[in-house]
């Protein structure tokens, strides 16, 4: 029988995450903004049918980079856990810290046990408040730890970078089409310094709208409602409304 | 492995499985105690006491469809509660109005609701309307043991056909048969009063507010004739639940707007207590 080769604890784990990282690293990012009037989700993603974002529950949306297969698993995971929650108790009984709480946990004992490989995703639990001060981002990266974030957060193969973009720029009561357009600018900068022009179809956009009367506050901007938004000088706070309603759409 | 995810608090393996889009699937895995239909029942000697729900009415007209319920829930010859609401939102296209055990079946609509959006959630698309009328269908006939012992419930299913534009009512029986009635219906201990009602004051051509007319009517002549039916109750501000599908979706009548109509058919029966009257021939 042949002796395995030590590999110190340290090593494995730096190896696991090493793993993780590269898979994560090798999609593209996307970057999830407060706005005054709730959470705006901006990413790369040619695909109309395959998304990075969704609604979890009422308040609480779902954004993820990283591995198709693994974060849809994690998605449907969260849509289950959060209803069977909803169900069981109250529907304001769903919380994003719950949500991201298990999140982490999953994320952490896949990372941390030896008989699976680590996911390569890195996730973002959002849930809008009442008021700004309300809102809860949370991001989880692959190991199972929670960072709670303000204002921006930017996951994804960039994201490092992208996050200090937004960083400098973003501030309190943003409306969408500043934020929207803050987000596009923060990802059509690559690695490299450059910069490379991202159009309304190349974008998936969505919100979780504070201000929308209905009880489930997630909406996606598709069509000519983003495209508008994304226009240079577009007015900014009149078109945030709900776009099903209004008779040009 | 298993005993890894019980004690880890990370979500577990049924929540990860993939495939399934259903969450009465997903809940009859996971934990099917909470499932109506998988609770055993104790043998018991004749029925069971309970709240009962009485009369529902629909109605389609070319822009849609509406729906209407008493507010009345009756425990043998006791009103057990004056303001029961019976008429529910199912999702943003349909609504279900429920008559039989009241327990029961606002259990049944708080399960349908989450099956459709748990649905639209996962698939990110929304199942069709008869998609939705079979799910219905199978959640009454899980329900067939409870029924057999008098805790039946038997909804009406309405909803705004996005693919062929226009409203439609399906109707359903105690063990889960499901048939698409054809202008309008009613179910419920009243019905039989309703649908005489519906069936002289029905036109193809009605107006979305000469519908709304029509139910509420339907509802007062089966007050007028069933006692386990509520009318509308002007001194406690009581009036039917009225709700409307239109393509741009659902929406309940306000109170403001519900006791607008009921007011109405209520002054021209003070005159003429039998209602309007039909052509004889």
């Amino acid at each position: 029988m042949s002796t395995p080769f030590y590999v110190s604890p340290q090593q494995a784990m730096a190896d696991r995450a090493e793993y993780a990282r590269k898979g994560i690293a090798r999609g593209r990012s996307l970057v999830v903004l407060q706005f005054t009037d709730g959470i705006v989700f901006v990413g790369e993603n040619p695909s109309r049918a395959l998304h990075k974002f969704s609604e979890i529950y009422d308040r609480i949306a779902f954004a993820a980079a990283g591995k198709y297969n693994e974060y849809e698993n994690l998605r449907i995971g969260g849509v289950r856990y959060a209803d069977l929650r909803g169900y069981t108790y109250d529907r304001e009984d769903v919380t994003a810290r719950g949500l991201a709480n298990v999140y982490a946990q999953t994320l952490g004992t896949i990372f941390s046990s030896a008989g699976e490989k680590p996911y390569e995703v890195e996730l973002v639990v959002a849930e809008v408040g009442e008021a700004p001060d309300g809102d809860q981002i949370y991001r989880l990266p692959h190991d199972g730890s929670i960072v709670d974030e303000h204002g921006s957060v930017a996951v994804g193969g960039n994201a490092e970078q992208i996050s200090s973009f937004l960083e400098q720029r973003h501030r309190d009561g943003m409306t969408l089409a500043e934020a929207l357009k803050l987000a596009v600018q923060a990802l059509s900068r690559d690695s490299n310094g450059g910069e490379r022009q991202l159009t309304a179809d190349q974008l998936e956009v969505a919100v979780l709208d504070r201000t929308r009367p209905q009880k489930r506050k997630f909406k996606r901007v598709v069509g000519r409602q983003l495209a508008r938004l994304l226009e240079p000088g577009s007015p900014s706070g009149a078109e945030e409304g709900d776009s099903d309603t209004e008779p040009d759409e | 492995m298993e005993a890894n995810t019980r004690n880890t608090g990370r979500l577990p393996a049924a929540f990860l499985t993939p495939g399934s889009s259903s969450f009465l699937d997903f809940l009859s895995e996971h934990s099917p105690e909470l499932l109506p239909g998988k609770r055993p029942l104790p043998p018991v000697q004749g029925a069971i006491e309970a709240p009962h729900g009485t009369t529902i009415v629909a109605a389609t007209f070319p822009g849609g469809v509406v729906l209407a319920g008493d507010r009345r829930a009756t425990m043998g010859n006791v009103i057990a509660q004056r303001d029961i609401e019976k008429v529910f939102p199912a999702d943003e296209y349909s609504a279900v109005g429920i008559a039989g055990t009241a327990g029961l079946a606002v259990e049944m609509v708080k399960l349908f609701q989450l099956e459709l959006e748990h649905f639209e959630k996962v698939e990110g698309t929304t199942l069709s309307l008869e998609g939705k009328a079979n799910r219905l269908s199978t959640m009454i006939r899980s329900n067939l043991g409870m029924a057999l012992q008098g805790l039946a419930v038997v909804p009406l299913f309405a909803g705004w056909d996005v693919d062929r534009e226009k409203g439609r009512i399906f109707s359903y029986d105690v063990t889960g048969g499901r048939s698409e009635e054809r202008g309008f219906a009613a179910t419920g201990s009243g019905s039989v009063f309703a649908r005489g009602s519906l069936k002289k004051l029905f036109r193809e051509d009605l107006t979305e507010s000469q519908a709304l007319t029509l139910v509420v009517q339907a509802l007062y002549d089966a007050a007028d004739d069933d006692s386990a039916t509520g009318g509308p109750d002007m001194a406690r501000r009581i009036y039917p639940v009225v709700t409307v599908i239109t393509d741009e979706g659902f929406r309940r009548l306000t109170e403001a707007e519900a006791s607008e109509v009921a007011r109405a058919i209520h002054e021209r029966r003070l005159e003429e207590p039998d209602g309007p009257r039909a052509a004889l021939l």
